[in-house]
């Protein structure tokens, strides 16, 4: 990428213990998690991470649980201090700043959606919603405005003042992204917002973002252990395993070459015929008989309905107009066998 | 010749002792034993207390000596102590008086109301108002009115006080955990203290006729639960949203005072209601040392054993007791309730 990335991570380690920054040459030696617990104690939450997080776009970090992903997300707002390493964020480096700059930073260029809502019970949904604008003093018909505003484009207007308790889970949620959006920062962090819902009231909620994003562009960082969330969502692909970023790129190249055994066993569950993209699996234009023209951003299981499953057609593919390849269905099948270490290597479409 | 002489001969320690074991104060036991006529028993094998080992060698001290020491150690702190504690806790004198004053000089017809309506504002129930209301009739009716406001008035200024400083010291324990460890001893020794012994070294320390004497004592007893449940409280709000007002950028003011305080609001009040009733229940207890009051009555019932003074003053306690249970619990359900309006 050419641009400056909105956010980086630089070397960044993190061991939990009270004498962390001793036995960091440790881990830098290579030592792994459980040899740290079991010889000084100490747990290891993070190590050598570095990560861009392009601005507009949706970074999203994925692991199991206890791979870090929580301790990671809490270091770009400094809620959780690093062993060693370096956090830029627009080119400020978080860990030199003062208290007051640092409660600035969080005050105006990031928010967080937690998981499990955390909002102030005693307040209502619109104080909630204005919680930010009121710690920076904003005068009450202000905070009341833009609090109104984005409770409204999340689709909340009419629950204004219910409490918190009052709602379902999905709506306190969207109580929770109404207050990160009328902070009206720039960076979105969301560590497993959509976790603690219910899968068809998540589905909206992905959409829901997705539709918000389309519209404001922000910088978001999310967090999830669900790979179909994942890949829905991400513009870029984390993958974190005992603290360590062990893949991260664009999903769709992930999702094509594994590096790891531990991604290639979460790869393999899911429907790949509904999460890979025409661009992952076409190839430049060389023919000229097609069966039909298809965009660059449908889903594979779209064409295999399309062509009735036969294996024989090829298609032109289309991006905003121009032809930009050709598909064959042939090579659409193979793509959907996912590729595991054990199998022979199918080799990778160029993109 | 007592039983612990040969003891101090094996030793070799009888020319520490000093010559005559007799030339030595009699001890109490001794006293006792020669006052009621009887020649002292030799005990097979006494216990080796300071008393019989003094019978053996004069070089030990009587236990009376420790009491002694105590009291004469006490007494040369007192000036010193006085000095220091005296003018600090001088305004608690002045504002017990002047809450005892403004209760008596406010009329029946225009007090009455007054607290009628506090029962009212703090509860926001009927059915407590109109109990209030009805214990107060009760209470003047039997002409223990006065005297039930003179208590009252004690306990208004007590419990605010121990607020005024409970509810800080709770907030400053529960953030700082050395803090913590330090007080819950302190805490936990005012509590299971008998009540009596607060008053003992007050008596010394201040004169009896200091209504100060009597307000310090309520408010060490009274204090501990607003104390503990401010603590309390506060550690036990919901650690993910005060994750969320630090990653809101609150400051702690905004943080103590827009989510810690409200959210351990119900712990607070029950406190509240703890402290309050311990304070009545101390407040009988220090008309031992001239605290004004029903606890006055109830004393005098015991003195000249009149059972139907002491029995009267014993409801009134009782009915006191329960209208500032009601009225507190009602107010603490109030703020429950806020919280999840269902
Ligand atoms: N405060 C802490 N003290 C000690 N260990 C911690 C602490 N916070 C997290 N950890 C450990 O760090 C690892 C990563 O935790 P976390 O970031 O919460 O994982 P995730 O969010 O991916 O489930 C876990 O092994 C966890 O036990
Ligand atoms: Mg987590």
């Amino acid at each position: 990428m050419a641009t400056e990335p909105k956010v980086r991570l630089r070397g960044l380690y993190k061991i939990f213990g009270a004498r962390h920054k001793e036995v960091l040459h440790h881990v830098k030696e290579g030592m792994g998690k459980e040899d740290l617990l079991e010889h000084h104690k100490h747990v290891l939450g993070l190590q050598d991470i570095n990560v861009d997080m392009q601005a507009g776009e949706i970074t999203v970090v994925m692991g199991l649980s206890g791979s870090g992903k929580s301790t990671l997300i809490r270091h770009l707002n400094r809620l959780i201090e690093p062993t060693a390493g370096e956090i830029l964020v627009d080119g400020i480096d978080v860990m030199a700043l003062s208290e007051p700059d640092l409660r600035e930073v969080r005050q105006t260029k990031m928010s967080m959606v937690f998981q499990k809502f955390a909002l102030l019970p005693h307040r209502t949904v619109v104080q909630n919603a204005a919680m930010s604008l009121k710690t920076r003093g904003f005068s009450e018909a202000e905070q009341q405005s833009e609090a109104m505003k984005w409770l409204a484009r999340v689709g909340l207007q009419g629950y204004e003042n219910r409490y918190p308790a009052q709602l379902s889970g999905g709506m306190q949620q969207r109580v929770g992204i109404a207050r990160a959006l009328t902070a009206n920062t720039d960076i979105m962090l969301m560590d497993e917002a959509f976790s603690a819902l219910d899968p068809l009231i998540r589905t909206d909620m992905q959409n829901l973002l997705l539709e918000l994003q389309d519209e404001l562009q922000k910088t978001i960082i999310f967090i999830t252990h669900d790979l179909d969330e994942a890949l829905k969502l991400a513009d870029h692909l984390v993958i974190l395993k005992d603290g360590a970023v062990i893949q991260q790129g664009e999903p769709q190249g992930i999702l094509m070459n594994p590096c790891d055994p531990y991604i290639e066993d979460f790869v393999s569950d899911i429907n790949r015929a509904r999460v890979l993209r025409v661009k992952s699996v076409m190839e430049p234009l060389s023919g000229s008989k097609f069966a039909g023209d298809v965009d660059v951003g449908d889903n594979l299981e779209s064409l295999i309905a399309r062509s009735e499953g036969d294996t024989s057609l090829h298609y032109r593919v289309m991006s905003g107009g121009t032809a930009v390849g050709e598909l064959h269905m042939r090579d659409l099948v193979k793509a959907l066998v996912p590729r595991l270490s054990s199998s022979e290597d199918v080799s990778p479409p160029k993109s | 010749m007592a039983f612990y002489d040969s003891v101090f001969k094996a030793l070799g320690l009888s020319d520490w002792c000093g010559a005559e074991a007799s030339s030595a104060p009699m001890s109490m036991a001794d006293l006792l034993a020669q006052s009621s006529g009887e020649a002292t028993k030799e005990e097979f094998f006494p216990f080796p207390s300071l008393d019989n080992l003094n019978e053996s060698c004069s070089g030990i001290i009587q236990s009376r000596d420790v009491t002694k020491g105590i009291e004469e150690g006490f007494l040369a702190a007192k000036p010193t102590l006085k000095a220091i504690l005296d003018p600090i806790t001088q305004p608690l004198s002045w504002l017990l008086d002047g809450a005892l004053w403004t209760f008596a000089a406010t009329p029946w017809f225009i007090m009455v109301p007054i607290l009628v309506a506090i029962a009212w504002f703090a509860s926001r129930s009927v059915g407590v108002t109109i109990f209030v209301a009805f214990s107060i009739f009760l209470l003047g009716l039997v002409d223990h009115y006065d005297v039930a406001m003179q208590t009252l008035s004690i306990i208004f200024v007590c419990t605010g006080i121990s607020v005024m400083l409970g509810v800080p010291i709770g907030i400053a324990m529960s953030k700082s955990d050395r803090l913590q460890r330090s007080l819950v001893p302190v805490l936990d020794l005012l509590q299971t203290l008998p009540t009596f012994v607060y008053l003992i070294p007050l008596i010394f320390l201040f004169s009896v006729t200091e209504s100060k004497l009597y307000g310090i004592a309520i408010i060490l007893y009274a204090i501990v639960p607003v104390v503990r449940l401010t603590d309390l409280g506060i550690r036990l709000v919901d650690q993910d949203v005060i994750e969320a007002a630090d990653a809101f950028g609150m400051t702690s003011r905004q943080k103590l005072l827009g989510v810690q305080l409200p959210l351990a609001l119900p712990n607070i009040m029950a406190g509240i209601n703890q402290t309050i009733m311990m304070s009545l229940a101390m407040v009988v207890i220090a008309s031992l040392v001239s605290a004004p009051g029903l606890g006055v009555n109830v004393l005098r019932g015991i003195r000249n054993l009149e059972l139907g003074v002491g029995i009267v003053a014993g409801i009134g306690i009782v009915l006191l007791a329960v209208i500032l249970d009601r009225v507190s619990k009602a107010a603490l359900s109030r703020v429950d309730m806020t919280r999840v309006k269902h």
